[in-house]
């Protein structure tokens, strides 16, 4: 089973990601299970996802504490929060961030990528330029940068999900995954 | 009209109170010992008799004059005490 | 067809699968979801049903009622201080016998507030007479509402489809959503025997004194009763149907368990991999996870359980004073037994706290350890 913890802010699209990610899972013929840290969901506060991927039917259904991988939509957490609580050695942190990598030399141990997924998401003009929307962008990254699950149930999974903007969506998601690259591990 | 529902073991019940004591069976006139009757000249035909009669047996007639359902008065009163004309008498049932 | 759906949308895709006719709720964190997929089924005309909007819970339930009477498939949907409002209305929907169904999120009550999932709102209501089942899994949900009207409509009684709040109702999983055709084959239309006639004026629900009131009451118990029979019966023709059979129970690795862990809801889901973890280590653990809890299944528990060297229910729930209701209810169920197994009672999870793998654990752990239980609960986890 495959544990995954998605961190943004309120109004990034943290818990879509979380979800979007489980539906293009689930076109592949797997089994999901996603869910947001239950909370009241407010603009700007820390929010945390969580998505579990597997072959065979899921029963556990408490949070996640000791992720395989995570996944930060917000740089800025980074230090405000102990993003990396739990994670398990080895696992890759996928950072929308315009630095590289080797910029995040606290990750040591962890396998890092980072992808500028706010530029991306400004591009196709998903949410407003001050509060972008970039959770479609990163899946992409992800897709590319992991292989956890392939473009083209992305594609349909980002599609189905977005409730403006289909095409920009599917956009955003196919130019991450073009352009993401796979090659920047161990800071 | 329906038929009255009758039972008399918990088999033949309906499953919830359905039609117990229902009106067409339950003729509440058979409780009554004063009966209202109207003094149609002193009566201004405002109709409150009618509105405060607790068991619908008040009827207005084609002259707008009140009349008693005496199958189903129970002699309460009630008609007696509000009208504001003192029209209406109750007198003994013989 | 496939879909990754949460909880609370499985409620509205059960309702909608049924073909519900009326429609009457308010909205309640956590159960809001289920309003909003509904409402939109119905403006957009996927679900020809009649929404009814109200101004409070108890109108929810008064509505839902008139429109039952008047022979509807009528479903609603709440939870916590919204379902604690309705109890008026609840005992009525019962004593009128009226087939509604009805989505809770098991969210804990207030005061402090909190949104939280816990069991005790509806825990509160086991003595209205509603049939409750306690759901494990977004399928599950979706499948027990149709299942839900199937046993209703023969009996006559109101059913309540209960999940755990966010836990449950806000989780996202795999949903295998059955097509309508096969639906309507296994749900038909319902004829409501006793609904309002125009032609047939009568009177409901009158003052009925103690001459009759008493066998009035004996029937609602006898048809409770009853519907133990046909939640097996509709779960096993549903699973001969859409190939995910169901029963009053569901148990795990329980052949040849001594030490048997009773729970419910997702707690029981989460204890599968326990179960597993435990049987690695040596230990012949079993689970049973109660499904319907109203009608109890009494007779079945004690064929279950006795003769095991000991029983451990995890309650997320409390009846201050006394114990947990799965608990309590078990070891009742037990009593009379000359091989009744010993028994331990742990509350844990109230007001949504995590009720991780660690956690069950534990509670086998201490069960394991001790040769017989102190007292009716076992507090695990508080910050002491
Ligand atoms: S006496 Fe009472 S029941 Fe009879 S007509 Fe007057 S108000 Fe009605
Ligand atoms: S209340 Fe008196 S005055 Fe008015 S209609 Fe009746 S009898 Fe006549």
């Amino acid at each position: 089973m495959l544990e995954i913890r998605f961190h943004g802010r309120g109004g990034q699209g943290t818990v879509v990601a979380s979800k979007a990610l489980a539906f293009a899972v689930a076109r592949e013929g797997r089994y999901v299970q996603t869910f947001p840290e239950y909370g009241v969901e407010r603009r700007g506060a820390p929010v945390v996802a969580f998505t579990r991927i597997d072959d065979e039917p899921i029963y556990i259904r408490s949070k996640i504490y000791e992720p395989d991988h995570l996944v930060v939509l917000e740089p800025t957490l980074i230090g405000a929060i102990d993003v990396t609580e739990g994670l398990k050695p080895g696992g890759w942190i996928i950072i929308n961030s315009e630095k590289k990598a080797a910029d995040f030399p606290q990750f040591k141990g962890f396998k890092v990528a980072t992808f500028d997924a706010t530029s991306v998401a400004v591009k196709y003009r998903l949410g407003s330029a001050a509060a972008p929307i970039v959770n479609t962008a990163i899946l992409g990254a992800l897709s590319k940068i992991t292989g956890f699950v392939g473009i083209d149930a992305v594609r349909e999974a980002v599609h189905e999900i977005s409730p403006v903007k289909k095409d920009e969506n599917v956009k955003a998601a196919e130019e991450a995954y073009e352009t993401a690259v796979r090659e920047q591990e161990q800071p | 009209m329906s038929e009255e529902i009758k039972w008399t073991k918990e088999s033949d019940m309906p499953l919830m109170a359905m039609s117990m004591g229902r009106m067409t069976v339950n003729k509440t006139g058979s409780w009554r010992n004063l009966r209202p009757v109207v003094d149609k000249d002193k009566c201004n035909k405002c109709g409150i008799c009618w509105k405060f009669c607790p068991d619908v047996s008040i009827k207005m007639d084609a002259e707008d004059y009140p009349v008693v359902d005496l199958e189903y008065c129970k002699g309460c009163g009630i008609c007696a005490t509000e009208c504001p004309k003192d029209a209406i008498t109750m007198v003994k049932e013989s | 067809m496939q879909k990754v759906i949460m909880g609370n949308h499985a409620l509205s895709w059960g309702a909608l699968l049924s073909r519900a006719e009326v429609i009457a709720a308010y909205p309640i964190t956590p159960q809001t979801e289920v309003v909003e997929l509904l409402s939109n089924m119905c403006a957009d005309g996927d679900l020809d049903a009649q929404f009814i909007k109200v101004e409070s819970e108890h109108s929810a339930m008064a509505a839902s009622m008139g429109a039952s009477a008047a022979g509807a498939r009528t479903f609603t949907a709440t939870s916590a201080q919204g379902l604690a409002l309705m109890h008026e209305v609840l005992h009525w929907a019962t004593g009128a016998r009226l087939p509604i169904v009805m989505g809770n999120i098991n969210r804990a009550m207030a005061p402090p507030w909190t949104i939280w999932t816990e069991q005790t709102d509806s825990i509160s209501e086991r003595d209205t007479g509603w049939l409750q089942i306690y759901t494990s899994s977004i399928q599950e949900i979706m499948d027990s509402v149709i299942q839900a009207y199937k046993v209703a409509e023969q009996v006559y009684l109101p059913v309540m489809v209960v999940l755990d709040s966010f836990v449950l109702s806000h989780t996202n999983e795999n949903c295998d959503i059955p097509d309508q055709s096969k639906v309507d084959a296994y749900l038909p239309k319902f004829e409501n025997a006793y609904k309002l006639d125009v032609a047939k004026p009568a009177a409901y629900g009158g003052l009925t004194g103690p001459d009759w009131y008493y066998e009035l009451r004996y029937k609602i118990q006898k048809d409770t009763e009853r519907s133990l029979d046909l939640f097996e019966e509709t779960g096993k023709e549903f699973g001969e149907m859409f190939g995910r059979p169901y029963g009053l129970v569901e148990t795990y690795k329980l052949d040849d368990a001594e030490i048997v862990l009773v729970t419910s809801a997702s707690i029981a889901s989460t204890a599968r991999p326990v179960i597993d973890q435990l049987r690695e280590e040596g230990h012949k653990a079993g689970l049973v996870r109660i499904r319907v809890f109203r009608p109890f299944p009494s007779d079945l528990l004690r064929k279950l359980l006795q003769g095991r060297k000991k029983v451990l229910v995890i309650d997320r729930n409390i009846s201050f004073g006394m114990s947990g209701a799965f608990y309590e209810e078990t070891k009742a169920a037990l009593y009379n037994e000359k091989s009744a197994p010993p028994m331990w009672g742990y509350i844990a999870g109230l007001g949504g706290r995590d009720v991780p793998v660690d956690v069950i654990k534990e509670t086998f752990l201490e069960t394991i350890k001790e040769d017989h239980p102190e007292g009716d609960i076992i507090w695990i986890g508080v910050k002491k």
